[in-house]
């Protein structure tokens, strides 16, 4: 028998009170223990679905099932199961971080001798502990992050839910808070991105759902989806360039500055053959790079896909 | 652990934060009605109160106001305390904490009420504390006492909490105060006898809510009264129950809070 899923989204619709259709009936099933990503543009909706999913937002269809429990008709009990970082700071700027971790375990019906325990713990592992007894208003932008990732485990949360949890953050911070929440994941947690990020998410998360106006556009396994990028495009330091770019088959290169090239060629295309042919125009390479991430590669044309396809309909 | 234990952890947990945030604001919370009812005890009390003698069943003008004046602030001190701190926690999405966790929604309402209640007590013992260095006091029925203060601190902190829940700017948590409460109180009855009135002011002044509460609370203390004090008590009943359900009813429907 298969497991119950962390999360079964059905048919889930919202259209605010100002008419705006931000889901047009998603469905999606997250498995228990994956690391998932939720990509899409601003405004394509997962805001909104992770605001059902906690309850902050009310759907106008369709339901969702964490760990068999419905939003909608079991509302306490699915909340038990869900831990959230939401994507604005959302506690009392006023109170100290050891007050904050343990009134929300307070709210989730956690003793408090049991949340004082839970709080140092996420606190020194969050490396906040030293701030505790400070007014959250004093932390930098990075440390009341981290605050949120430690007030959502104060419920041991079965789906932990992070909206953008990195937005602003510098990259040290930002590496430790993912080795924080990577550990979390692999302990049994199930955890839910979305970031703009994608080289966050292509590095963490196992299977991937891309969003936009208020549907799926793309639903499948990181690998899958990384697969079927055919072409990719590297950025080459050279040594010396010669007026004229040569010609070579499969390969399409571009001039970005006197020592920097742009090759953009199949995924089957074979680097060595290019260096090589380069070699004999006098071209040397000294260094090259991905121009950019595979995942934004993808996420980029498929939501541009997904426009240009709508537009044309029209 | 039961959902009674956890619902219950939950309600200790918002009240304990509410007297924290009341102690920890003092200076905003606690003295500033103790400065106000000081003045009015001196003013209203003894420099002019000195002038008009008697009033009612034998007290003086400084005994018959102290009732009006506890219950006054006690009344403004809840309103305040529960919009402010409620609003306060929409304007920040601290609210949020609350909403996405799996307590119910009344407990949430119990615990802002518990806490408001708690200040308009602590401020009400106060300005009765106050009042004692000006004038003495027996307080006739102990338990009408109580339980009238306890009504009026209930029915003003459910208000100000339906208040909050609408408001969208820290402007409309002043508006009710300053234009419907303020009013409300002063023709209440704190600073005189309804009966002093000619019609149909008299009788207008038993549609005001506050009439009954202050008077309710003035039998307790002196044994004296405008109204019906059985009367008084299912008004205050009505409201509480009435404000009880409309506030549920919101927080149900998610108004002012989810989208």
């Amino acid at each position: 028998m298969s497991p119950t899923p962390a999360l079964v989204v059905d048919n889930l619709r919202k259209t605010y009170s100002n008419g705006v259709e931000a889901l047009k009936g998603i469905s999606l099933t997250v498995q228990p223990g994956d690391f998932f990503a939720l990509l899409g543009p601003n405004g394509a909706g997962k805001s909104t679905l992770i605001g059902i999913l906690s309850s902050l937002v009310n759907s106008s269809g369709g339901d969702a099932q964490v760990f068999g429990v419905s939003v909608n008709k079991q509302r306490s009990e699915a909340m038990k199961l869900i831990g959230l970082v939401p994507q604005e700071i959302n506690f009392n700027q006023f109170e100290k971080p050891f007050d904050i971790c343990v009134n929300e375990a307070g709210f989730y019906g956690i003793p408090r001798k049991i949340a004082a325990e839970r709080a140092e713990k996420y606190l020194k592992e969050l490396r906040l502990w030293d701030k505790a007894q400070m007014q959250a208003r004093t932390l930098s932008g990075g440390m009341k992050r981290r605050l949120m990732i430690a007030r959502a485990m104060m419920n041991e949360p079965k789906l932990l839910i992070l909206d953008e949890p990195t937005a602003g953050v510098d990259i040290e911070i930002r590496r430790s808070m993912w080795q924080f929440v990577s550990a979390i994941n692999a302990a049994g947690t199930t955890v839910i991105l979305t970031t703009h990020y994608l080289e966050e998410a292509e590095s963490l998360c196992r299977n991937i759902a891309i969003i936009d106006h208020g549907t799926i556009i793309e639903n499948t396994t990181m690998k899958r989806l990384l697969a079927t990028l055919d072409v990719e495009t590297f950025v080459l330091d050279v040594t010396a360039m010669p007026d004229e770019l040569p010609s070579l088959p499969g390969v399409t290169l571009r001039r970005r500055d006197e020592h920097m090239l742009e090759a953009e060629m199949a995924r089957s295309h074979d680097l060595n053959s290019l260096f090589a042919a380069l070699s004999t125009h006098g071209i040397m390479v000294t260094s090259m790079r991905n121009k950019t991430n595979r995942l934004e590669e993808l996420f980029v044309r498929l939501v541009e896909g997904g426009r240009n396809g709508k537009e044309q309909a029209a | 652990m039961s959902n009674t234990a956890a619902n219950l952890v939950a309600l200790n947990t918002i009240v304990r934060r509410e007297i924290v945030r009341i102690v920890r604001i003092w200076t905003q919370t606690l003295i500033p009605p103790a400065i106000t009812m000081t003045l009015y005890f001196v003013i209203f009390g003894k420099l002019i109160g000195s002038r008009i003698g008697t009033i009612q069943g034998g007290f003086s003008y400084m005994q018959y106001i102290v009732p009006g004046l506890v219950m006054m602030s006690v009344i403004n001190n809840c309103y305040a305390n529960i919009s402010s701190s409620f609003f306060g926690a929409k304007f920040s999405r601290a609210v949020e904490e609350m909403l996405v966790s799996p307590m119910p929604n009344w407990v949430i309402l119990l615990g802002y009420v518990t806490g408001a209640v708690a200040r308009g007590l602590v401020v009400g013992a106060m300005v009765l504390g106050i009042a004692l260095l000006f004038t003495s006091l027996h307080v006739a029925h102990p338990f009408i006492t109580f339980l009238s203060v306890l009504l009026g601190a209930t029915i003003f902190s459910l208000a100000g909490f339906v208040n909050a829940v609408y408001a969208k700017k820290f402007d409309d948590i002043a508006l009710v105060p300053t234009f419907i409460l303020t009013p409300l109180t002063y023709l209440g009855g704190v600073f005189y006898s309804v009966k002093m009135l000619s019609e149909p002011w008299q009788a207008i002044s038993h549609a005001n809510p506050i009439l009954y509460m202050v008077n309710a609370f003035r039998f307790g203390v002196l044994g004296i009264s405008d109204v019906d004090v059985g009367v008084a008590f299912v008004v205050m009943i009505g409201f509480v129950v009435g404000l009880s359900i409309v506030a549920l009813q919101l927080l149900k429907r998610g108004v002012g809070l989810r989208s």
